[in-house]
């Protein structure tokens, strides 16, 4: 290495420094205590106490922990799908040349930028069972039925599909990325496969699916982390921490978040936070074990 | 010769790079981590006290005005008051950070909590600095306020502005139901035949366009019903509130109005409910007839339904020869421990817990009577100025202070997990109301849930003894 080289490896970890001093200071730190917190009877305020594996057997016996990862896998098993499929068939309008593409684009991601907090606010609105937009939209449908429209958020038995409903609003980024996915099928593949007589429904299993694979893979990824972490808008929606109504919307994150911040047990909420850490990883193997044969990287 | 070389580096030479432009770069970060970092006294040569309070609007206006006059009546001490959302856990990442404010604003319910974790300084001493004795401080105060700083043998917060509540009643509404509108109910069995006799139904569709009482609104009191229905939640240290009949009774009570006005009637009724601070909140906007509130109620009244023909009056006897049942509570000022500076932390506290007796006119009103005298509350002592007492905003106040100073005046239990507590009885309240569960299933699994978490407590204060 000459000396210039090495001047500029130099330079390059200096100007890296900041960024690397708060990784580890502001995340690396707070993670490694974060465990050792969670074997210890620790409340913020007093100096932890090493308490063994208390919080984790704690866990186990705790029903309302085992309600909020109900509730959470519920929610995720809801919405996870629900967004894929929406973003994608966003994207797949988008794709197809329309006019004022641009327009669209932006009118679909927009959503996606307006602060959680606002978004939710409007949504509660939105939701509201006798003024509601919603119901007033789909009140004709359900009294065609000769059901009455569901309360939503007021109704345990609405709540978590009106949160995974409301989950959809925010697809803008994951359909973004699927476009990108889809603009990068060649169309000589379209055009062969139309020449070999594929009808539009084949050309989408086995063109479009199997090339944007790792798209949806990605997206599934992250769509498992960011559902299974999902806080702001049902803290903001649901009036607290407590997951109203009757706990039907008590998520794994807003457990977490009192049993840290309002009972003080912020070791057992560190005991949470893993198993939720553990809980993700699991289920991002499984995702990718199943995806494994099915994602193809071009070459 | 000096400034020119600075403002050559600053200025000229930044942008060209070499030693001077390092130099420069070095120089300006350094001064905006500096300057960043550095607290501006709020006003030099006075310790300032920096005072978080939890209220915004309104109630941190008053404060202000507190605060203000004490800045002007000494010029060694410099309050800076910063009203702020969640102040609790901001308080507590504060302190646990050493950097906690002086004096804090807390909800009572923090109080048992934080001096269970040694996270308040014990006021004990500085009362004792005063020359009178804490049995002496605390005597000036209405008993149930007195008890609520009180904790462990010590005193943990004084109170600031206070809360009794009341059952409100529209007077409009009870007339057109050919009730008497001087009347209110005084027995829960009256509470809910009047509220039978308040509440209407379209005569087209079936739905509910008026109600008497809903015991979910406001929804802020209902794990105090158990003590309403003569129940208890902690007995000689045990968790007890799914073993007295009172506690069931309570919900029982509660979910009976599911069973009489039916789930999804009063789901669909109160979906229609606005936000409580608006003209649209059911009891100003007419849709209820009764309503426990508090002592705040009135201003909200003032505010959003000047014309509302209104009363107030106990809650109604919910076992026999329960008389002037009231619900209080109130906001509690207390110094972190870490503080810097705890002795004028103190001097601040002791003149919000005083007030001027001779008070003639409002711009002579100090302490803790300018502070509820703007907030429309009652003062938490026992010794009013007359007047205070004679030109009070309220036009119900010496009711209010005849429901704090009432022997059946219940407060917030001292137990250390009270905020789990009181969210399982949240939680049994919504399972029952919404018909999730039966009250006894319900209150077991409360009672279950909360021995376990009270063992847990109990294990972690005596880790921390040994």
């Amino acid at each position: 290495m000459t000396t210039g080289e090495r001047r500029h490896v130099r330079n390059g970890l200096l100007f890296c420094a900041p960024w690397l001093v708060g990784l580890t200071v502001f995340t690396g730190y707070p993670v490694v205590a974060s465990l050792f917190y969670s074997f210890c009877d620790y409340s913020i305020l007093q100096a932890p106490v090493f308490s063994g594996t208390e919080n984790y057997q704690r866990l186990l016996s705790d029903s309302v922990f085992w309600q909020s990862l109900r509730n959470t896998l519920l929610f995720a098993l809801l919405s996870l799908p629900a967004g894929m499929v929406v973003a994608l068939g966003l994207a797949m309008l988008l794709n197809t040349g329309a006019r004022g593409l641009a327009v669209w684009r932006t009118i679909f991601y927009l959503p996606s930028i307006v602060p959680v907090v606002a978004s939710s606010m409007l949504w509660l609105w939105i939701f509201n069972g006798k003024f509601g937009l919603l119901n007033w939209v789909l009140g004709p449908v359900w009294r065609w039925w000769g059901a009455t429209p569901p309360a939503w958020l007021a109704d345990p038995a609405w709540a978590k599909p009106a949160l995974a409903l409301m989950s959809l609003w925010g697809v803008g980024n994951s359909m973004v990325i699927y476009l990108a996915g889809l603009q990068q099928v060649p169309v000589e593949l379209y055009e062969a496969a139309e020449i070999d007589g594929a009808s539009a429904r084949q050309r989408f299993w086995h063109v479009t699916l199997p090339l944007i694979s790792p798209v949806i893979y990605f997206n599934l990824i992250m769509g498992i982390i960011g559902t299974l972490q999902c806080f702001t808008q049902v803290f903001v929606m649901t009036g607290g921490a407590d997951g109203a109504p009757a706990r039907s919307t008590l998520l794994y994150a807003l457990y977490l978040f009192s049993v840290a911040f309002y009972d003080l047990r912020m070791g057992y909420a560190s005991a949470l936070a893993w198993v939720l850490f553990l809980v993700i990883v699991t289920l991002t193997i499984i995702a990718t074990k199943l995806m494994e044969k099915r994602v193809h990287y071009a070459t | 010769m000096a400034w020119g070389f600075w403002v050559d580096i600053i200025c000229g030479r930044l942008m060209m790079g070499g030693m001077y432009g390092r130099w420069g770069v070095g120089l300006i970060m350094l001064l905006v981590l500096v300057l960043g970092c550095q607290r501006v006294p709020a006003d030099a040569g006075r310790v300032t006290v920096r005072y978080w309070e939890k209220w915004s609007g309104d109630e941190a206006a008053a404060m202000q005005a507190v605060v203000d006059q004490f800045n002007a009546s000494q010029d060694r001490i410099f309050v800076e008051f910063l009203s702020m959302s969640n102040v609790d856990r901001k308080t507590l990442v504060a302190t646990a950070g050493g950097d906690p404010p002086d004096v804090v604003g807390l909800w009572l319910q923090n109080v048992y909590s934080f001096a269970d974790r040694s996270a308040l300084l014990p006021l004990d001493d500085f009362i004792r600095s005063t020359g009178q004795t804490t049995t002496e401080w605390q005597s000036r105060y209405a008993p149930v306020y007195a008890a609520m700083g009180e904790y462990r043998g010590a005193v943990w917060a004084v109170p600031s502005a206070p809360v009794t509540t009341a059952l409100h009643w529209n007077k409009k509404l009870f007339r057109e139901a050919g009730l008497d509108p001087e009347r209110p109910p005084r027995t829960v069995q009256e509470l809910d035949e009047f509220a039978d006799r308040l509440t209407k139904r379209d005569p087209r569709t079936g739905q509910i366009v008026q109600m008497g009482f809903l015991p979910q609104e406001p929804g802020w009191f209902a794990w105090a019903f158990p003590r309403w229905f003569g129940g208890e939640y902690l007995a000689e240290q045990q968790i007890v509130i799914g073993t007295q009949p009172g506690n069931r009774a309570a919900y029982e009570w509660s979910a009976g109005y599911t069973e009489r006005y039916g789930l999804e009637a009063i789901r669909s009724f109160a979906s229609g409910f606005g936000n409580f601070a608006s003209p649209q909140n059911p009891f100003l906007a007419g849709q209820l007839a009764m309503v426990l509130q508090g002592v705040w109620m009135d201003s909200f009244i003032s505010q959003f339904a000047p014309d509302l023909e209104y009363g107030v009056a106990p809650w109604p006897a919910a076992v026999p020869g329960q008389e002037n049942f009231t619900l209080a509570d109130a906001d509690m000022l207390a110094i972190p421990r870490g503080a810097k500076h705890p002795l004028e932390a103190w001097e601040f506290i002791q003149f919000v817990s005083t007030a001027n007796r001779q008070a003639q006119r409002v711009e002579e009103l100090t302490g803790v009577e300018l502070l509820c005298y703007r907030q429309r509350k009652h003062s938490p002592l026992r010794e009013w100025s007359p007047f205070f007492e004679q030109h009070h905003p309220h036009r119900y106040i010496a009711f209010f202070r005849q429901l704090a100073n009432s022997p059946n005046a219940i407060t917030l239990p001292k137990i250390g997990i009270w905020q789990e507590y009181r969210r399982e009885l949240d939680a049994v309240f919504a399972d029952t109301r919404l018909q999730r569960k039966s009250p006894a299933d319900a209150l077991a699994f409360c009672q279950s849930r909360i021995s376990e978490s009270w063992r847990w407590h109990q294990r972690s204060l005596e880790r921390r003894q040994q």
